[in-house]
């Protein structure tokens, strides 16, 4: 405790979105329902503020605040400016979706700005503590921004459920916390790596601790066997809920398991190798099997995610700095794509409709050619089909994957990818010969959330096409904070 | 000009003219699409001519002009190889395409693909010049497609008739046949002479004339009649040699303009013309001169004989090309090949000449084509009447006419040719003459003498039975398989019992004029400097040692007629002469004095009849066996391969199982809550057990 730091410069972005989520929660009890839209253009500017600060205060030093408990390195930096612009992308999605079932109150920015503050600590956290503060801040807005809705009887059980299980899932993950910390002494991430490596010790009690920290790990991310909970919780809560569930966490995720597995228990990683090898290939296989049988396009597009992060394991399994970037790189198109996708169940639901079923996209180009255009991209960006991003992310993780010698398990994950191309164009094909259910109605959704879906959706076929960017600034960022 | 820009000019014109008109066919004034065609044509015409007096003043010219691409040693190029054969086909090819176009102006005059029409035959000659003018085996196969094509297209000109869609399926399935022939020739070629160019590859062959290549196994074969042979396939499909003739009178589905141009006079030529240019190959292999010889008398003599029966004026010329074509090839198995291009020249002029007689003819009889319904058009349509004469003069070769002197000479060479096959050959041509002979003036008096029989209560109904009866003998199946469909589209109205038929205007008289000329006099203008001249020198080459036929025959023309009237003079009491005197006169006694004969002898002669009927059953062996068989073979893949192995095993299978498996996996999904932990603190459990136990 000698050279203690405190330099609250590193955490401007968190202290803004702090302060103005408490704002926007006592000046939503002083506004009228009318003038909400002041709550709205604020969360805006917060994420808009925190971009900014986030942006100005980087520097490629690496910077600790709080005793080491609180890091803020390039990788940090580059995914909170991801969440910003999810999160954003989020608030425009949802905003007509919340109007139309009275849903749009003030809470529900506090709450999502809240979790968010939960995600960048989890993402600069450099303790097991920090980290652990910050899922459990994510966790309990995501808890009760699933039960918003509180008098929709599904969302309640979605909520109860997502409640337990993630209760269930902190309590392990804090249980094996507490093991690493009994071994090693230490809850700061490099003084657990570093005793690790002195005691050269691989104790029982240790590879418990592993295997508690990773099924947390693979609780938030919803890898098998710990997905339970994903296809009933993004069925039940509300679109935007699920939208929110879906999307931005998976990158705070990302973030606990590069700061808890790769910086603080790299020398076991031949261990959680293993762990990660087990999951992906489960994930994938039992995502891709459950998908293809479902009729409802947000328990498919759950079944979807529990695919996807099969994939993002992969990545981890490879365990070298490769692995982590296309990992990184697959976890951020993915973000894109599943708020794109959601953005258009949001953009097709209207007052009293959900268009969640999967027949309900049936016909869509004849009706409106251009949202059937936009859908189509996003599913063959999911499937992975050229030149959509979606094919560079599963390509960069197979082949870091290859390179590290799990050729079967690449070879079957390419058989899977195959199977699970089969639900993504089973919705373009109701998109484009099948003939329309119902009458034609008009989508009533703002020009705003058309416009940016569309810039949104074109984007995945433009990184597509120059996927180096993207892929670029993944890698750099992810070897800066390695080093 | 230099005279290469010249060349280069002679087939680009008409590829502009019309790609111009097929493009703009929709913008483009009528007039101005047979203007723009008949332009280029003329243009190329005229500068064919040119070129054709220079090479006759010495002039040669082997030279590429543009080199496509490059594999290797190998280039594939566009290049030219001007001598006399190719001016002289230039000149052919050019003049009746323009006769074609200019007829065209009448006959197609009513008919909505007018311009699209034009267009196509403007792009048939383009391909045939390219053909004719190449100085390699690739620009040379290039050109053999392209007019393949463009027949296909013209076959099916009215692509609303079944039967011409038919006719137009067959043409193109009989020339796939011919064409795998032909290319694994020049395969061969180019694996063992090592280029495509005709001067290398001539060069080379003497030295290869003995080689042995081993094929199919460890068979020993020689490489010069193998390659040969494999060319010659090609020739069989194009020039329709039996066994492959079988698309050529289907193909009078096509437009009697294009039945002129290209199933007459220039197209069908073309395997001739290969077959001559590789004269210094063939020489090398008397097997393979054998084969052609035989081939060349069966298709002679045999589909003459067909000619005799058909009752449609333009397979009756036809089926007389299809002979016409045996008499060609049978010179080139003679060794002959001085004598077949001149039949080929000769042959052009009056069955292109024929086939647009009987155009006109068809014109003035509204589209009616069964000659049993004609009779006496000398009295309303005297040029046709006229021209047809001296086509079908010079058809049957009557001394001064041209084809006399080309098939007279085919003859002598045939009795001159001692090769293997060449006794049978000679009794094929000789007898060819007097059916030749019959079944010309059959249809001749048929058609302008005797009465005015669609004044008659109509032959339709019994022309209809006809038909169905031949339908029924045919094929079982495939209704579209037969002949007589005379009656069968909207095309064919025919005349009132009280109509005069008319002749066409100008532009369709003109043509028959012009092409009538030559009918008459271009024999005796060329064959002195063709067959016995300095014409041929260095174009192409004989074995004088082992086909001396063509040196006995020049030896034989000095000796006994010393020049073209002594020849006539001489043929005057020949054998092929009286021979088809007596034809001439057996068809007027059967068909204007007796006509009860034939009908007797149809009678008496069931059988045969019925073989003929059916032209010796080529078309319902491919039928039955190469159709049916493939349809089969298709289907077996189809039900067995596609449906079963393919589709129902991998494919379906595979979607099986997963639907399966997907059934399965989603009962995992209880929606109890207990049973999500229980399986979260398995997982942990398992993982404990697993990496505590095993590491």
């Amino acid at each position: 405790m000698d050279n203690m730091q405190f330099d609250l410069l590193t955490l401007l972005p968190e202290m803004v979105v702090l302060a103005m989520a408490m704002f926007i929660l006592l000046l939503d009890l002083f506004i009228l329902p009318q003038n909400r839209f002041i709550i709205y253009g604020l969360s805006q500017f917060t994420l808009f503020a925190a971009a900014f600060f986030t942006f100005k205060t980087h520097t490629p030093a690496v910077g600790f605040a709080f005793n080491h408990m609180f890091i803020d390195d390039t990788l940090a930096d580059v995914i909170k400016l991801m969440m910003y612009l999810g999160t954003s992308l989020i608030f425009v999605y949802t905003r007509k979706y919340l109007q139309d079932r009275n849903l749009y109150r003030g809470e529900f920015y506090a709450m999502v700005l809240f979790g968010l503050l939960g995600m960048m600590i989890m993402v600069s956290g450099h303790s097991m503590l920090t980290i652990y503060m910050g899922l459990e801040l994510l966790s309990l807005c995501l808890y009760s921004l699933v039960a918003f809705d509180r008098d929709n009887k599904q969302a309640s059980e979605a909520a109860m459920k997502y409640f337990v299980l993630g209760a269930l899932a902190s309590g392990m993950l804090l249980y094996g916390m507490s093991m690493l910390y009994g071994m090693t002494g230490s809850l700061d991430v490099a003084d657990i790596a570093n005793s690790i490596m002195q005691h050269q010790g691989k104790s029982p009690v240790m590879i418990m601790g592993l295997v508690f920290v990773v099924a947390g790990i693979a609780f938030k991310f919803g890898a098998v066997p710990f997905q339970m909970w994903v296809p009933d919780v993004y069925q039940g809560a509300p679109t935007p809920m699920t939208l929110i569930i879906g999307s931005v966490p998976k990158l705070a995720a990302y973030a606990m398991t590069v700061r808890l597995l790769v910086q603080g228990l790299h020398p076991l990683a031949q261990d959680w190798q293993d762990m990660m090898l087990l999951m992906a290939v489960l994930s994938i296989v039992i995502g891709n099997f459950s998908a293809i049988v479902q009729t409802n396009l947000k328990r498919m597009l759950a079944y979807s995610t529990i695919s996807h992060v099969g994939f993002i394991m992969f990545g981890f399994m490879s365990a070298n700095a490769n692995g982590f970037a296309s990992s990184f790189f697959y976890i951020s198109t993915y973000v894109l794509m599943s708020i794109a996708g959601f953005g258009i169940i949001l953009l097709l639901s209207r007052q009293g409709f959900e268009a969640e079923q999967i027949d309900d996209l049936k016909g869509l180009n004849q009706k409106n050619p251009w949202i059937a255009f936009l859908m189509l991209i996003i599913m063959f960006s999911m499937a992975g089909i050229p030149p959509t991003v979606g094919f560079y992310a599963k390509f960069t993780v197979l082949q870091a994957a290859w390179q590290a010698g799990f050729t079967w398990a690449v070879v079957s994950a390419v058989l899977m990818a195959v199977i699970g191309a089969f639900y993504y164009l089973n919705i373009v094909r109701k998109m484009y010969f099948d003939a329309p259910v119902g009458s034609q109605v008009a989508i009533t959704a703002p020009m705003d959330m058309r416009f940016i879906l569309s810039v949104h959706a074109l984007g995945l076929l433009g990184l597509g096409l120059f996927p180096e960017s993207l892929l670029g600034v993944c890698g750099r960022s992810l070897l800066m904070s390695l080093q | 000009m230099t005279i290469k820009q010249i060349l280069m000019l002679i087939p680009l014109l008409p590829l502009m003219a019309a790609a111009v008109v097929g493009i703009f066919r929709n913008y483009l004034p009528r007039t101005l699409a047979h203007v723009l065609t008949i332009a280029g044509v003329a243009a190329s015409c005229a500068l064919s001519v040119y070129v054709f007096n220079q090479t006759l003043n010495g002039f040669s010219l082997n030279e590429s002009v543009y080199t496509w691409l490059n594999s290797g040693d190998i280039h594939f190029e566009v290049g030219f190889l001007i001598d006399n054969l190719s001016a002289m086909m230039m000149v052919v090819v050019t003049f009746v395409s323009l006769m074609v176009h200019i007829y065209t102006i009448g006959y197609m005059e009513e008919d909505p693909g007018y311009s699209r029409f034009f267009s196509y035959i403007s792009l048939f000659t383009f391909s045939m010049l390219m053909l004719v003018m190449s100085n390699n085996f690739m620009q040379l196969f290039f050109g053999w497609e392209a007019v393949g094509l463009v027949s296909y297209l013209l076959i099916g000109f009215w692509f609303t008739r079944p039967t011409a869609i038919y006719a137009n399926l067959k043409a193109f399935l009989v020339n796939r046949v011919g064409d795998f022939g032909f290319l694994l020739g020049i395969g061969m070629v180019l694996y063992y002479f090592g280029s495509l160019d005709y001067a290398t590859v001539f060069q080379r062959a003497p030295e290869l004339a003995n080689t042995q290549v081993n094929l199919l196994g460890n068979t020993s074969w020689s490489l010069m009649t193998v390659t040969c042979l494999l060319l010659f396939v090609g020739a069989m499909g194009k020039s329709a040699q039996v066994p492959l003739h079988v698309w050529l009178p289907d193909s009078m589905e096509g437009p009697t303009p294009i039945s002129a141009l290209i199933h007459a006079a220039t197209m069908v030529t073309a395997g001739i013309f290969m077959v001559a240019r590789m004269s210094p190959l063939y020489e090398l292999s008397t097997t393979a001169l054998s084969t052609v010889m035989v081939i060349g008398a069966i298709t002679a003599l045999f589909m003459g004989f067909l000619g005799i029966i058909q009752n449609d004026i333009k397979r009756v010329v036809a089926y007389s090309t299809l002979s016409q074509l045996g008499y060609m090839t049978v010179a080139l198995g003679a060794s002959a090949y001085s004598v077949a291009i001149f039949h080929l020249m000769t042959h052009a002029f009056f069955k292109a000449l024929l086939f647009l007689g009987a155009g006109s003819v068809i014109m003035g009889m509204h589209h009616d084509q069964d000659i049993r319904n004609m009779g006496n058009l000398k009295k309303y349509l005297p040029i046709t009447w006229i021209t047809s004469l001296i086509g079908s003069l010079a058809l049957i070769g009557t001394p001064f006419f041209a084809g006399f002197y080309s098939k007279d000479s085919i003859i002598e060479a045939v009795e001159l040719s001692h090769i293997p096959g060449s006794g049978f050959a000679y009794f094929a041509v000789i007898v060819g003459v007097f059916v030749t002979a019959f079944y010309s003036f059959r249809l001749y008096f048929l058609v302008f003498h005797g009465k005015e029989k669609w004044r008659q209560p109509h032959q339709t109904q019994d022309a209809h039975l006809n038909a169905t009866d031949n339908a029924k003998h045919d094929t079982q199946e495939d209704s579209h398989a037969h002949d007589d469909h005379t009656h069968d589209d909207a095309h064919h109205h025919g005349l009132g019992p009280n109509d005069d038929p008319h002749e066409p205007g100008w532009v369709v008289t003109l043509p028959l004029i012009l092409l009538a000329i030559p009918s008459f006099i271009i024999g005796y203008i060329a064959i002195e400097p063709m067959l016995f001249g300095t014409f041929f020198n260095n174009v192409i080459f004989v074995n004088a040692e082992s086909h001396p036929a063509m040196a006995h025959l020049a030896h034989h023309y000095h000796e006994m007629m010393h020049s073209p009237a002594g020849m006539a003079m001489h043929g005057l009491t020949s054998l092929p002469f009286a021979l088809a005197a007596s034809g001439v006169l057996l068809s007027w006694f059967f068909y204007m004095k007796r006509p009860d004969i034939p009908a007797a002898i149809k009678q008496r002669c069931n059988l045969i009849y019925q073989v003929l009927e059916n032209k010796y059953g080529f078309d319902s062996f491919n039928e039955k066996f190469f159709a049916n068989g493939s349809r089969y073979l298709g289907k077996l893949l189809w039900q067995f391969g596609d449906i079963t192995l393919i589709d129902g095993a991998m494919v379906n299978g595979t979607a099986r199982v997963m639907g399966k498996i997907a059934a399965r996996v989603r009962h995992l999904q209880s929606g109890l809550i207990y049973h999500y932990a229980f399986a979260m603190i398995i997982g942990v459990f398992l993982f404990m057990t697993f990496f505590i136990k095993i590491n």
